[in-house]
């Protein structure tokens, strides 16, 4: 159901663009207006969520830590998984973010008979998260070309890496396959597993369904119903100097391509895909493990006085007279 | 503790390369849309002008596999003519000019087709 | 509790029910074992908490205060706007369901709410219902949920099911830290009077006495003497530890069940016999008598409430630094929050051990050391007579209490300590150890008896692994370096790998101390004889 909700969703989006695509007024609104509204919505919301988020404080130092700490000299410690220092905190980031780290650890647990527990690496979820995050990467990249003229040349030697194998014409990207791979894993898994199935909720679905019709949108233009791209990057460049014009011949299916990339930018502030900026701001990894060396300061630490010395002798003054105990006063 | 000197330089440094291609353009400048020369006598292409625009890759590539693997040279064209496939006989002796016809959409879009690897191009008549 | 045979606890079935997670009820009748008391009035009210009653899960209606529903939004809405980890842990989760089996709860139980996932869930679904515009307006379909008090029952149930144990959190890709959510939603539920009673009575206790288990001053030092006879008893040294001695060097704060219950009282034994044996100016304190701290499991408030006495016993005996015991959240507590908290430490000196020599650069603000990080220290610099010998009879493994290994990263000293005082040491397998551990399953307030069922569910993972050591390597002892554990896990090995005892660290140090004018010893600490030795000279 929750399933089906979301492709739903994605097919309407796609039949609105389909359909809009056939029709002048609605190609400017495609072409023109979805497009700034996306990108205005997306740069906007991310700000204002990363503020929103920035504006809470870390009132405690609560990194979760995943090696030993840096205590005696003879004792080696783990810079990066339990880092001692702000650089060491930058570099377990940088490892989280840039290679997934934690998901590198990801173990699957398995209950034998006789209450026997078995744990074995499963890298599969690393590797198809890492598959798909970078494949989407070098996509976006890649379509840097659509905007700037002339083209940089690192766009173009990014794209010679990926079309290293020169299979078909126009050239088949690695990254294609990549990412349309990357997000069947991810798709699948949360349908084959009834324990995903479980917890996956539409808006689970939803940016999956958005980024494959994305993707197959785009591999299709570029290998079975061709556009013109001239015309596309005509409108690219239009756009981001702000004197667009609707595109002369270009097709529905880039219209469809177009605005689910629209839809993809406006609905990625409200929505689980923050994690993209989110992540830089998890206080469990971004901190250095010295609390013990270094006083972290809490913003609004309340000025609570616990049950004070005085209070607890008055209690237990005669009692601690006979036992034979110090006292403050005697 | 809220690190916000950390938090807006990170703000910055996405904005900047969320918003690339306006700041790009911004400082580069607008280039126009290329305007292939075409120096031909005829009239017509092999096909018309919109199918050869988005698919010409496709007919080059087949003609190449045609006439290297089966040594058929004959192609019908959209009009019901009969052309000989060739990339240097038929196509460049319409389109000499491969720096002001082929590069001009090509470069425009970074696409580097491996034509070359093998054709040499002709000397510029004009 | 606790009737549940082997055979019907792994019955276990991991396929997820009909039933929609959104759906909040639980059948607290049918569920007796799996949760535990709730507060009782007195305790609520010595501590000043709100709508103190006595009440029980099972029954229909459970009392909430007037404006409930409110009470719970400005609760969260506060949280939020103080805590960017719950924020941040409420907004970014992707469910990729990486922490689903690493919760000992989940493996233990097949119940999907105990995936740290879904625990998270259950308070995430009323956020976004409460305050995210997508929330409200795509409702259920946006994977919102209504506040009714059936989640209330729900969360009370899934929160108080949780042991704050991290390890959800070292394979979260963005490190959401379940932890740190029941945390705050044990203090939401606070707000209306839904917590339980094994955590509120130590509070209360801890509060007025000083220590969890509320023993008075008095009783403290005839427990110590006692546990001093017994020693001198054992070993010919009596050792004569000072109580509330002020111009003492270091002040030692430990959980009080060391001094109180076995097994604990064994690991104080060898605190006390190393004490003795470098001669320390150390004191322990009656009214600091409690390094542990179930503000903990509570509200941060309650931490720093609870462990205001720490720094404040530190100034009014005039000490230059501390040690603390061997204890699990005690060491979350004075590592991640006190020096925050109660700090700044200006009035002690940077600890540095008078033995050694060693300056505790990594404690220099805090001011405090763990006893383990000082005891490898003493032991790597030759300081300390061992004769590991007299362990022979103990096959050890270390258990990484989650605490001192996930909020800390303790891993090495305590190792360290042990490969010098025992012959036999056998690591668990890799996936169960350091940051890895499994929890004991009665931590964070859950170690109570009505809880039976749980605790042993949740103890499936260590329990399993820790009878793999046994029938592989031996193993007879499970060291740790945790006063919950030692009470816990203890029962836990008798139902899950029977014949393995459970020990602390310096228990088995102190059996291989060879204390100065000391007897000849033919039991260790326990009163268990070193049997082994004579045949292993034979052998």
């Amino acid at each position: 159901m929750r399933i089906v909700l979301a492709l739903v969703a994605v097919g309407v989006l796609a039949g609105i663009a389909w359909a809009g695509g056939q029709s002048p007024a609605m190609q400017a609104f495609l072409a023109i207006v979805a497009p700034y509204v996306a990108i205005a919505v997306f740069v906007v919301g991310i700000g204002a969520r990363v503020i929103g988020w920035a504006r809470s404080a870390v009132p405690f130092r609560i990194p979760t830590t995943c090696g030993q700490e840096r205590s005696l000299s003879f004792i080696r410690f783990s810079p990066l998984d339990n880092p001692s220092s702000s650089l060491g905190a930058v570099g377990r980031m940088a490892l989280e973010v840039l290679t997934f780290r934690s998901l590198f650890r990801n173990t699957r647990a398995e209950l034998k008979p006789g209450g026997r527990l078995v744990y074995s690496s499963d890298k599969w979820l690393w590797a198809g998260a890492l598959l798909f995050h970078y494949s989407f990467l070098a996509v976006f990249l890649r379509h840097y070309r659509f905007f700037v003229e002339p083209v940089p040349k690192v766009i173009a030697v990014l794209q010679g890496l990926d079309g290293f194998f020169q299979v078909g014409v126009p050239v088949f990207f690695l990254t294609s396959f990549g990412l349309i791979a990357g997000l069947g894993y991810l798709l699948a898994r949360r349908l084959v597993d009834a324990r995903m199935r479980y917890l996956s909720l539409p808006a689970d679905y939803f940016p999956l369904f958005l980024l494959l019709g994305i993707a197959l949108t785009g591999i299709g233009m570029r290998h079975l119903w061709k556009v013109d791209i001239v015309r596309v990057k005509e409108l690219a460049i239009g756009l981001v100097n702000f004197h667009p014009a609707v595109p002369q011949g270009v097709g529905p299916l880039f219209y469809v391509h177009l605005f689910l990339v629209s839809a993809l930018l406006a609905y990625f502030p409200f929505s689980k895909l923050v994690h993209m900026a989110g992540v830089f701001l998890s206080p469990t990894r971004n901190l250095a493990n010295n609390n013990r060396a270094v006083r972290h300061l809490n913003p609004w630490n309340p000025p609570i006085v616990g049950h004070t010395y005085a209070e607890w002798e008055e209690e237990f003054h005669d009692k601690m007279k006979a036992a034979g105990l110090p006292l403050d006063r005697e | 503790m809220h690190d916000g000197g950390k938090i807006l330089t990170g703000l910055a440094v996405f904005l900047v390369l969320a918003l690339l291609p306006f700041w790009h353009n911004a400082v580069g400048g607008t280039a126009a849309a290329p305007q292939p020369k075409i120096v031909t006598q005829e009239k017509e292409c092999v096909a018309p002008r919109e199918t050869i625009r988005s698919t010409h890759m496709e007919l080059l590539n087949t003609w190449r596999d045609t006439v290297v693997r089966e040594g058929t040279r004959t192609y019908m064209d959209a009009r019901g003519k009969t052309v000989n496939m060739s990339l240097t006989n038929t196509c460049l002796s319409c389109h000499p000019n491969k720096k002001e016809f082929c590069d001009a959409c090509h470069n425009y879009l970074a696409v580097s087709p491996y034509c070359w690897q093998c054709h040499v191009e002709k000397k510029e008549s004009a | 509790m606790g009737h549940k045979t082997e055979e019907q606890l792994l019955q276990i079935d991991y396929a997820p029910p009909k039933r929609d997670w959104t759906d909040p009820s639980v059948d607290f009748e049918a569920r007796k074992g799996t949760w535990s008391y709730p507060g009782k009035a007195k305790n609520l009210q010595y501590m000043g908490f709100p709508n103190p009653r006595d009440w029980s899960p099972t029954d229909a209606d459970w009392q909430l205060p007037e404006g409930w529903e409110k009470i719970i939004h400005d609760g969260f809405k506060e949280r939020l706007e103080k805590y960017r980890s719950l924020k941040v842990f409420m907004d970014i989760c992707v469910r990729c369901g990486a922490c689903a089996d690493k919760c000992h709860f989940y493996i233990g139980s097949g119940d999907p709410k105990n995936m740290p996932v879904l625990r998270a869930e259950l308070l995430r679904s009323i956020y976004r219902q409460d305050f995210t515009t997508t929330g409200k307006l795509l409702g259920a379909l946006g994977g919102s949920r209504k506040l009714t008090p059936e989640v209330l029952k729900e969360w009370f149930y899934y929160f108080f099911q949780c042991t704050e144990c991290r390890r959800c959190s070292v394979f979260c890709p963005y490190g959401i830290d379940t932890a740190e959510i029941t945390m705050l939603a044990r203090e939401l539920l606070n707000l209306v009077g839904l917590n339980i009673n094994w955590v509120m009575e130590p509070v209360a206790n801890c509060h007025r006495t000083g220590n969890h288990l509320g023993i008075e001053p008095h009783t403290f030092k005839d427990n110590i003497d006692f546990l001093m006879d017994e020693l001198a008893d054992i070993t010919g040294v009596r050792c004569e530890p000072s109580i509330n001695r002020k111009g003492a060097e270091i002040l030692f704060v430990i959980p009080s069940a060391d001094y109180f219950a076995d097994p604990g009282i064994y690991t104080f034994m060898g605190y006390m016999l190393l004490f003795k044996y470098l001669d320390l100016d150390i004191t322990l304190s009656a009214y600091a008598s409690e390094g542990g701290n179930f503000g903990l499991f509570t509200s941060h408030d309650t931490i720093k409430k609870l462990n205001y006495k720490v720094y404040h016993e530190a100034k009014r005996l005039g000490v230059k630094w501390l040690i603390g015991g061997e204890c699990g959240h005690m060491w979350r507590v004075l590592h991640q929050y006190m020096n925050t908290m109660n700090g700044p430490v200006d009035f002690l000196e940077v600890p540095k051990s008078p033995i050694t020599g060693t300056v505790f650069d990594n404690a220099r603000s805090a001011k405090i050391i763990h006893i383990c990080e000082f005891t490898a220290d003493l032991i790597k610099n030759g300081k300390l007579k061992l004769d590991p010998s007299r362990n022979d009879h103990r096959r050890v493994t270390f258990h990484d209490s989650c605490n001192p290994a996930r909020a800390m990263g303790l891993f090495e000293e305590p190792r360290y300590v042990l490969k010098a005082a025992c012959n036999h040491f056998f690591e668990m397998p890799e996936n169960t150890i350091r940051e890895q551990t499994f929890c004991c399953a009665g931590g964070a307030g859950l170690g109570n008896d009505e809880n039976m069922e749980m605790r042993l569910r949740g103890g499936l993972p260590r329990g399993s692994a820790v009878r793999y050591v046994r029938d592989k390597h031996g193993v007879n002892t499970l060291s740790c370096v945790c006063a919950i554990d030692r009470a816990t896990l203890s029962g836990l090995c008798e139902y899950w790998a029977p014949e393995v005892g459970v020990s602390g660290v310096h228990e088995l140090l102190g059996n291989a101390l060879v204390m100065p004018g000391e007897n000849e010893r033919p039991t260790d600490l326990r009163g268990t004889p070193i049997a082994a030795r004579e045949g292993a000279d034979h052998a």
